[in-house]
């Protein structure tokens, strides 16, 4: 049996191997040449790599697919960022005038991130993560995917497990990659219900009425809320996390729910005297009396942080990079499968290059035409690791894209007919 | 007869009167008529004094709000541009001086561009201030103007069947403001693009669908006003580019230099006062002498040994606008980080760039500016784990009590503070808290800025003379901080070994990852 056993100290032995045999370059150039749609769009792209002892170097850019191979295989980069579609090619940012050098156009991002979360789990703080909280990130995934396809239009999103304790979106579709600054600003608020810093305890108000997209939202919350925060994090169990709760109903109705709470101590009936509490006051007539909703947001709603998803020339940690801290690679995610995905599943790095020197099965030798031999041979080799199927779900997701690029690449090649 | 006939005779004569033509404006073309030094120094400076008016009265008040509406509309007469925009456009134009507040209004647009279309910063000021001069005025005209404005500016929108809206009523209802099922039947709603109502997209305030927003006639204006910021915006960058020209005229040139440095106040970032505060001191200072903003995030930083992004530039610019130099920064920052999880290698790599940053010896070379009150309160409000922004305005009115109390404000003074907070009178309740944490009357300045607060505090303690001193000096020295740039910008060159590193402001996020 191999074991995942991860240890940092290994990385720059394995991180060779690891970019010579089984990093997809091939899926990875064909998704960010976008069919070749837009002319240097690959090539004007920025790499930034993280180096051993935290050395970090941006601006990197390749013509080729070759040329980004040679790049990595020389360079072994600990950690691979991605940045924007710049005006020129970032490596050769110093040599154009100052000012005429611009971020154009990058995918719209988003990143969510479990520390984001930690007033409101209580089975781990910080960068750890479990299989408990982890239902954060399932809700905020089928949460963000319905908005952005439904309420935004967006057809081609990529999400992708960070390696740790967190997950990203790209999404990729022509006209996300051209939103303006402002316009990407405008999607992430739109998306963000939990407001607030350390000094707002109440991070969620609504006010009537309530917009479609929270209704949405809403049900999604429901689905989850009880398992989640009634029975995994227990947010009515011991007394100070029961007073959390309290502190985000109107006081008069606190006042009364600590009362009953003195005869009922089992979760579920807790929360349905919530619940009683806010049809109650909702009957009065009275607007904005939407704690109960609020409390479901405050605790489940996804956290995201706008500024990443605001900058066009935000780097964001590639999919496919490793992350050094745990070894895991930074995998696509298929939302089909969203409720088995397990983060502790994601192979790590030590995993698939042991799974490399696993003795071959006997159908994978087949006979070969020399020249492709190399080309096969990398192919071959991670679908003998637990990659394989990341890297497969990563093709299907190729291949929708295609279809639009074909789409683009004819209406242009009619264009030029017509002259 | 004879009137209208002369009248159009003098359109034929003078394009001008064909640009002053309509009170609201999309400022399409450039002015083409010469004006003197002085007419264009004192249209830009008034045009200046009218969008700060914009940018407080949107911190004071609700936007369009009846106040704040009086409020532009006196600023507007006094400054002599034009008010009532109301009023018939043609009969207007013939009122005594319209034609004047219509020109200066025009011109004075213009020499704004060539002054804030320099940085990144300048231009967003620019851009926020006049769309929401534009959205004031566009507000003020009468509906049939408003569909003349439409018109005569081509702007054309689809309006959606009677079947849809059937079908949507209710998705309608709920999602677009105070209106009803009965005025969903009544008005027309328009369906484009999401990115043309970036405002009610941002806001909730509109129904949305793969891609398309359904806006109600009423909030149509949302819609123009996308226009006329996508424009401006554009026009900023093409007016950029041909800076160069403009800055070469040497009596333009100190004349715009001086306009765009007026929108941030005082400039704090001044470095005169350096070494004037030692680190041991910063403690009992910033119980005494900061600003609740400040002494908020100094805690936050005690006590967890971090701060984020947003509180590093907060604070930090801070730091640096009371005196403390690169090195003491350095040191202040890099001993509280290494007490918490970072290590002093860690620190020297991750964090003493955006410090060094900060001070304008990294990336850009920018100097920046310590933030007025008015960024504080206005961008990058605090998320998860963030300790920056406003207490005033960013912090739950409950705790913001309880810190009050804990820092022995009587209650009466609580009470008056959270009357100016509930009323969004954020920095007056700053300032009503300076006046009785420093047990002065009425307060003999109006604050805008933290290190000012600071300042003034120092003034108040009788501690911080010799400070203030410095401080007005610092003022008048001004033009020598260009002169001090290529002393710094050498000794950066030495410091870094260029092709590593090169990074941007967003420093930090290059450093977090999932
Ligand atoms: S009003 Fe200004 S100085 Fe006072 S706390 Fe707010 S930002 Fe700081
Ligand atoms: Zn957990």
């Amino acid at each position: 049996m191999p074991s995942s056993d991860y240890d940092l100290a290994s990385l720059p032995d394995l991180l060779p191997l690891y970019y010579r045999r089984l990093f997809p370059f091939s899926q990875y150039y064909r998704w960010l040449n976008y069919g070749g749609v837009q002319k240097n769009y690959f090539q004007n792209r920025e790499f930034s790599f993280t180096l051993k002892d935290d050395i970090y170097v941006r601006y990197q850019s390749f013509t080729t697919q070759t040329e980004l191979e040679k790049e990595m295989h020389k360079m072994n980069p600990y950690k691979i960022d991605i940045g924007a579609v710049y005006s020129h090619r970032p490596n050769q940012h110093n040599t154009v005038k100052s000012g005429t050098f611009q971020a154009l156009e990058k995918e719209l991002v988003f990143d969510i991130d479990m520390t984001d979360y930690d007033d409101v789990r209580s089975c781990c703080s910080a960068a750890d993560i479990c299989s408990k909280c982890w239902t954060l990130m399932t809700i905020a995934i089928r949460i963000l995917d319905r908005a952005l396809r439904d309420d935004f239009g967006f057809q081609h999103l990529l999400w992708v497990y960070s390696g740790r304790r967190g997950v990203h979106c790209w999404v990729c579709d022509e006209a996300a990659r051209k939103l303006s600054v402002a316009a990407r600003s405008a999607v992430a608020e739109y998306l963000s219900l939990v407001k607030g810093g350390e000094e707002t305890l109440k991070k969620v108000v609504l006010t009537d009425p309530i917009h479609p997209f929270i209704k949405e939202s809403l049900a999604v919350v429901e689905d989850y809320f009880p398992q989640y925060a009634l029975q995994a994090q227990d947010i009515f169990g011991r007394k100070e996390s029961v007073e959390k709760v309290l502190t985000l109903v109107p006081d008069d109705v606190r006042r009364e729910l600590q009362q009953l709470f003195e005869k009922e101590k089992k979760p579920e009936n807790r929360w349905e005297l919530v619940k009683d509490q806010a049809t109650k006051k909702q009957a009065t007539g009275k607007k904005g009396q939407h704690f109960e909703k609020e409390i479901m947001l405050q605790y489940c709603y996804p956290r995201l942080d706008v500024n990443v998803s605001k900058g066009v020339n935000h780097l964001l940690k590639s999919p496919f990079s490793v992350h050094p801290k745990t070894g895991r690679i930074s995998v696509p995610m298929d939302i089909n499968r969203l409720e088995t995905f397990d983060p502790f599943a994601v192979p790590t790095i030590s995993l698939i290059c042991e799974e490399l020197d696993r003795p071959r099965t006997g159908e994978e030798d087949i006979k070969e035409n020399e020249k492709d031999a190399a080309e096969k041979r990398k192919i071959r080799d991670y679908k003998r690791t637990s990659l394989a199927k990341y890297v497969k779900y990563f093709d299907q997701f190729l291949d929708g894209m295609a279809s639009s690029w074909k789409g683009e690449l004819l209406r242009k090649s009619d264009l030029q007919k017509e002259f | 007869m004879l009137f209208s006939g002369g009248r159009r005779k003098k359109h034929i004569a003078n394009p001008q009167t064909d640009l002053y033509a309509h009170a609201l404006q999309f400022y399409g073309q450039p002015p083409l008529e010469n004006i003197s030094l002085s007419e264009f120094e004192t249209f830009a400076v008034d045009r200046l004094k009218l969008l700060k008016t914009v940018e407080n009265l949107g911190v004071s008040y609700v936007k369009l709000s009846e106040q704040y509406t009086k409020k532009l509309e006196n600023e507007s007469k006094n400054l002599n541009f034009p008010h009532r925009l109301d009023i018939d456009d043609r009969k207007s134009q013939n009122a005594p001086n319209e034609y004047e507040k219509r020109r200066k209004d025009y011109i004075s647009h213009f020499i704004l561009r060539l002054a804030y279309c320099q940085t990144e910063d300048l231009r967003r000021w620019f851009i926020q201030q006049e769309v929401d001069l534009f959205r004031y005025r566009f507000s003020d005209l009468q509906p049939k103007q408003k569909l003349e404005f439409l018109h005569r500016n081509n702007l054309q929108y689809d309006t959606i069947s009677i079947e849809e809206k059937k079908t949507l009523l209710d998705k309608l209802v709920n999602s677009s403001y105070g209106v009803s099922g009965i005025t969903v039947e009544d008005q027309d709603f328009y369906k484009v693009p999401f990115q043309d109502a970036l405002d009610l997209v941002r806001t909730r305030k509109v129904y949305l669908k793969a891609g398309y927003v359904y806006i109600p006639h009423q909030d149509i204006v949302t819609i123009v006003l996308n226009d006329f910021r996508t424009r401006l915006s554009k026009a900023l960058a093409l007016t950029a580019r041909s800076l160069p020209a403009v800055h070469s005229d040497e009596r333009l040139q100190p004349l715009l230099n001086h306009l765009s440095h007026a929108y941030v106040g005082q400039d704090y970032s001044i470095q005169k006062n350096v070494g004037k505060i030692s680190l041991e001191q910063i403690d009992s200072l910033s119980g005494k002498s900061f600003p609740l903003c400040m002494r908020q995030l100094h805690q936050a930083l005690r006590e967890n040994h971090h701060l984020r992004h947003g509180g590093r530039m907060q604070y930090g610019l801070f730091l640096k606008g009371i005196g403390l130099s690169l090195e003491q920064a350095l040191q202040f920052w890099r001993s509280e980080f290494i007490r918490g999880k970072v290590d002093a290698d860690k620190f020297d790599k991750a964090y003493a760039y955006s410090i060094r940053h900060m001070f304008g010896k990294e990336g850009k070379r920018a100097d920046y500016t310590p933030y007025s009150c008015m960024k504080v309160i206005l961008s990058n409000p605090p998320s998860q784990g963030d300790h920056h922004g406003c207490p005033f305005r960013h912090s739950d009115p409950e705790l913001l009590k309880q810190k009050l109390q804990f820092y022995k404000v009587p209650p009466s003074g609580i009470s008056q503070i959270m009357e100016l907070v509930k009323g969004m009178h954020y920095q007056l309740a700053c300032q009503k808290y300076f006046e009785l944490t420093h047990n002065i009357d009425d307060g003999s300045f109006s604050l805008n800025h933290p290190n000012q607060y600071f300042i003034e505090s120092q003034k108040a303690l009788g501690g911080g003379k010799d400070l203030k001193k410095e401080m007005d000096m610092s003022q008048r020295s001004q033009e020598n901080s260009a002169a001090r740039r290529p002393a710094a910008a050498r000794e950066a060159a030495a410091n870094t070994s260029q092709d590593l590193v090169e990074m941007t402001e967003d420093l930090d996020s290059f450093f977090q990852d999932g």
